[in-house]
C-alpha cells in the first residue's frame, strides 16, 4: 500500500551498490537478469537473481506489509464509535481488507526466503520501517474519510505502477490489491462528501479540520524530492519502481485539487493553483524535517503504534504456540509425563 | 514437553481458488495456520471476500515440487519446435476451416 | 445533544430485539480485536465474523422499526435508545477478555444463533424467515470456526487449557438466560414468530456438550445466577459500550452520515 518506505531506508543503505561479480557464470546469469528485466520480463521465486535485488525487495515488499497491518490501528480505532451501522460495516470490511494486503504481501516476501516471523520481528525491534503516515492519529470520524479519500488515494498511485513490477509475486500480489483498494478510496470519499454535502455545520467543519491534518502528510507518502532519492536509480533499473516520486506526487495533486472542488473543502496550501503553462498545479514547500522526524521516530504516534503491534503479537504468543502444540499432538499422539 | 515443539513458527500453506465452476483452482498465494482445517477456513476469509470462490484447495508449501527454472530449456524448450501440435499450423480450406 | 427514542411496548419487537441486539453486542465486540488478534490471519477471520453479525443486526433490527410501526429505522434503533430498551443477553457485552474467553463466548453464542436461525427459517413472519435462512449458514461457520479453535485452546498446552477453564469460569453462567422463557416468549410462540427461548435448551447443552468435551474441558456445574439483560437490566459493562456506541449520533444531532 505505501513505498515511501523505499527511500527511507537509510540504516543499511548501499545495498543498491551491486557487489563486484564472482565467476564466469554468475557474470553469465547477471547478463540473462538483466536482460530479462530491461525486456519487461517477470522475475520468479525460484529464479536466479543478485543478491541486492532480492535483499531490496524483501525489505520494500515487508516494509509495504508492515505498512498495512499498522494501518489497520488509525481506523480501527473508530470502528467502535462509526456513527451508523452501514459505516461500521464498511470500516470494518476496509480494515480487514488492509489485514488482507500485509497477508499477501508477508506471502510475496516469503517467496523470497525471508520468513514471517523474521519479518516481524524486524519491525517490533524497529529495524524494518512502515509508512509513516499511521504515526498520525485519528482524532474525528471525519479522520476516516481523509484518510480513505487522500491516503487511499495517495497508494493507489503509488501502487497501480507496482503492478507491473519485474518481480512477479509482488506485482501480483499489487494486482489483487489494487483491484480491492478502490474501494478504499471510494468509501472515504463518499462518506466526506455526505457530511460536506448534507451534513450540519459542525459536520463540515469537521471535514475540513481532518483534510487540514492529513493533507501535507499524504504528500509526504510519495517519498523525499527525487533530486534527494539515492535508492530510486537502482529501484528503476531493476524493474522495482517505475515512476519517480515527484511525478506521482504531482499526479496526486492534480487529481486531489479537482476532487476538494468537488468536496467544497479548501486544501490548506495557500501556493495551490493551477499553471496553464505547466499544465499542472503548483503546490506549496513541503516541511521536510516534519517528515524526516516522523520517519526518525518522533511523530504524534510513533511509540504507540508499536507497542501496540509489540502486545497485540506478544499477548498472542500462547494462542500461537497452543495452536502448534495441538497439531504437533496430532500427528504424534503420545502421552504427556503427568 | 513434546520434543516435535522446537519451532515456533505456524507453517506455510499455498492456497489455490476455484472461482466458477468449470474453471481451474488458481494458484493466489499463501498463509499460515497449523493444520489443513485451520487452513481451509483461513484461506475462505483472506481469498474469498468478493464471492471468488466455490472450492479452495490448501497445500502445505513444503509439500509442493517445482520444476528447477535451471532445468527450464531442457524441460520447456522442446516445445518450442513441435508447432504441429498446435491447430494453427494447419491451413485448411476455408470451408472446412472450422475444424 | 440528541435524545432517545421511545419504544412501542410489543411483545414481537422485543422478542426481536432480543435476537437484533445480540449479534449488535457481540459484533461490537469482535470490532474490538481488529488490529489486535493473535495473528493477522486470526484479525481477518474475527472481523468477517463481526461483518456477519452487524449484517444480521440491520436486518433484525429494520425489520423490529418495521413491525413497531413508529418509523424508527435500524440506526435510531441502534443508536439511540436508553440503556435499559437495549435488550441483548448480558453474555455478549461482557468485554472480550483473552483469546480464551472470545472463543469460549463465540462457541455459546453461535451455537445458540445456530439454533435460533434454523427454527426462525420456519417463522410465520416471512422477513423474518428470510433473514434467518441466510444467517443460519453464517452462524454454521462461525460455530465451527470458535469449536475448533476452543479444541485447539483447550487440547493445547497447559497455559491454553488454564485460560480456558478460566474462561469457563467467568463465562459460562451467563449461557443460562438465554433459555429462560417469559411473556415476550409467550406471544412470539402463540403469534408463530420464533420458538420459546427453553425449546433450545437441550440441544444446545448437548452440542457444547460434545464441543467441551472434544476440547478436554469439563462442563461447570449449574448455579443460581441468573443475568437479565434481556429485561433490560444490564450489567456494568453495558454502560461503556453504549457510550461508545453512541456517542456520534448524540453528539451531532441532525447529523447525516
Amino acid at each position: 500500500m505505501y513505498t515511501q518506505a523505499m527511500d527511507t531506508l537509510g540504516k543499511e543503505g548501499g545495498d543498491a551498490a551491486p557487489r563486484p561479480v564472482r565467476s564466469a557464470a554468475e557474470a553469465a546469469l547477471q547478463q540473462r537478469f538483466d536482460a530479462r528485466i530491461d525486456d519487461g520480463g517477470f522475475i520468479e521465486a525460484k529464479d536466479w537473481m543478485p543478491d541486492n535485488y532480492r535483499k531490496t525487495l524483501v525489505r520494500q515488499i515487508s516494509q509495504h506489509a508492515h505498512s498495512e497491518i499498522v494501518g489497520m490501528l488509525p481506523e480501527g480505532n473508530w470502528i467502535t464509535r462509526a456513527p451508523t451501522l452501514k459505516r461500521k460495516a464498511i470500516l470494518l470490511a476496509k480494515v480487514q481488507d488492509e489485514g488482507g494486503h500485509g497477508l499477501y504481501l508477508y506471502a510475496a516476501a516469503e517467496t523470497l526466503g525471508t520468513s514471517r516471523d523474521e519479518m516481524i520481528d524486524a519491525l517490533h525491534s524497529g529495524k524494518a520501517k512502515y509508512s509513516s503516515i499511521f504515526n498520525y492519529p485519528t482524532l474525528t470520524w471525519a479522520d476516516v474519510g481523509t484518510i480513505g479519500w487522500l491516503v487511499d488515494g495517495a497508494a493507489i498511485m503509488n501502487q497501480v505502477p507496482l503492478c507491473r513490477c519485474s518481480y512477479a509475486p509482488y506485482a501480483r500480489a499489487m494486482i489483487r490489491i489494487c483491484r480491492e483498494e478502490s474501494f478504499h478510496q471510494r468509501q472515504g470519499f463518499d462518506a466526506l462528501l455526505v457530511m460536506m454535502r448534507d451534513g450540519s455545520d459542525a459536520q463540515r467543519a469537521m471535514v475540513q479540520d481532518a483534510v487540514n491534518r492529513w493533507w501535507w502528510p499524504s504528500l509526504m507518502m510519495f517519498g523525499p524530492p527525487d533530486a534527494e532519492s539515492t535508492h530510486s536509480t537502482q529501484s528503476m533499473r531493476w524493474g522495482i519502481k517505475r515512476i519517480s516520486n515527484d511525478d506521482l506526487r504531482q499526479k496526486f495533486v492534480d487529481a486531489a485539487a479537482e476532487q476538494a472542488k468537488v468536496l467544497g473543502v479548501t486544501l490548506p496550501d495557500p501556493e495551490l493553483k493551477w499553471n496553464e503553462a505547466r499544465g499542472h498545479h503548483d503546490f506549496g514547500a513541503i516541511d521536510w524535517a516534519e517528515f524526516w522526524n516522523v520517519v526518525d521516530g518522533n511523530g504524534p504516534c510513533n511509540r504507540e503504534r508499536l507497542a501496540d503491534r509489540v502486545k497485540a503479537w506478544d499477548d498472542g504468543a500462547w494462542v500461537r504456540e497452543a495452536a502448534l502444540a495441538h497439531a504437533d499432538k496430532q500427528r504424534q499422539p503420545m502421552k504427556e509425563a503427568a | 514437553m513434546s520434543e516435535t515443539t522446537t519451532r515456533t513458527e505456524w507453517p506455510l500453506w499455498e492456497v489455490f481458488v476455484r472461482s466458477k465452476a468449470g474453471l481451474d483452482h488458481k494458484h493466489c498465494g499463501s498463509l499460515h495456520a497449523t493444520d489443513a482445517q485451520m487452513a481451509i477456513q483461513l484461506a475462505r476469509d483472506v481469498y474469498t471476500r468478493r464471492q471468488e470462490g466455490t472450492s479452495v484447495w490448501v497445500v502445505r508449501s513444503d509439500q509442493i515440487i517445482a520444476s528447477d527454472p535451471g532445468d527450464k530449456d531442457m524441460y520447456f524448450d522442446p516445445m518450442e519446435d513441435k508447432v504441429y501440435r498446435h491447430p494453427t499450423f494447419y491451413a485448411l480450406p476455408r470451408e472446412v476451416d472450422h475444424m | 445533544m440528541t435524545t432517545s427514542i421511545e419504544l412501542r411496548a410489543d411483545p414481537a419487537v422485543q422478542y426481536l430485539l432480543r435476537l437484533g441486539d445480540a449479534c449488535l453486542i457481540l459484533g461490537q465486540r469482535l470490532g474490538e480485536w481488529c488490529g489486535h488478534a493473535p495473528i493477522v490471519e486470526e484479525d481477518i477471520a474475527l472481523a468477517n465474523i463481526a461483518l456477519d453479525l452487524i449484517g444480521q443486526a440491520r436486518a433484525v433490527l429494520t425489520r423490529a422499526g418495521q413491525l413497531e410501526g413508529r418509523g424508527h429505522d435500524e440506526d435510531q434503533l441502534a443508536f439511540l435508545r436508553d440503556e435499559r430498551d437495549y435488550l441483548n443477553p448480558t453474555l455478549v457485552e461482557l468485554p472480550r477478555g483473552d483469546f480464551a474467553f472470545t472463543t469460549l463466548r463465540n462457541a455459546m453464542v453461535a451455537t445458540w444463533l445456530k439454533l435460533l436461525w434454523q427454527r426462525l427459517q420456519a417463522s410465520g413472519d416471512a422477513e423474518l424467515a428470510a433473514i434467518a435462512g441466510k444467517a443460519v449458514k453464517e452462524a454454521r461457520y462461525h460455530q465451527q470456526h470458535a469449536a475448533d479453535w476452543l479444541v485447539r485452546l483447550g487440547d493445547g498446552t497447559a497455559e491454553s487449557k488454564r485460560r480456558c477453564e478460566a474462561a469457563l469460569a467467568a463465562l459460562w453462567h451467563y449461557g443460562a438466560e438465554l433459555f429462560d422463557d417469559d411473556a415476550v416468549d409467550d406471544a412470539a410462540a402463540a403469534a408463530g414468530l420464533g420458538p420459546r427461548s427453553s425449546e433450545l435448551r437441550d440441544e444446545w447443552q448437548a452440542e457444547m456438550g460434545e464441543i467441551l468435551g472434544a476440547a478436554g474441558l469439563a462442563m461447570p456445574a449449574p448455579v443460581p445466577f441468573r443475568s437479565e439483560g434481556r429485561r433490560g437490566r444490564h450489567s456494568e459493562h453495558m454502560g461503556y459500550i453504549l457510550a461508545e456506541l453512541q456517542h456520534l449520533q448524540r453528539a451531532y444531532p441532525g447529523g447525516v452520515w
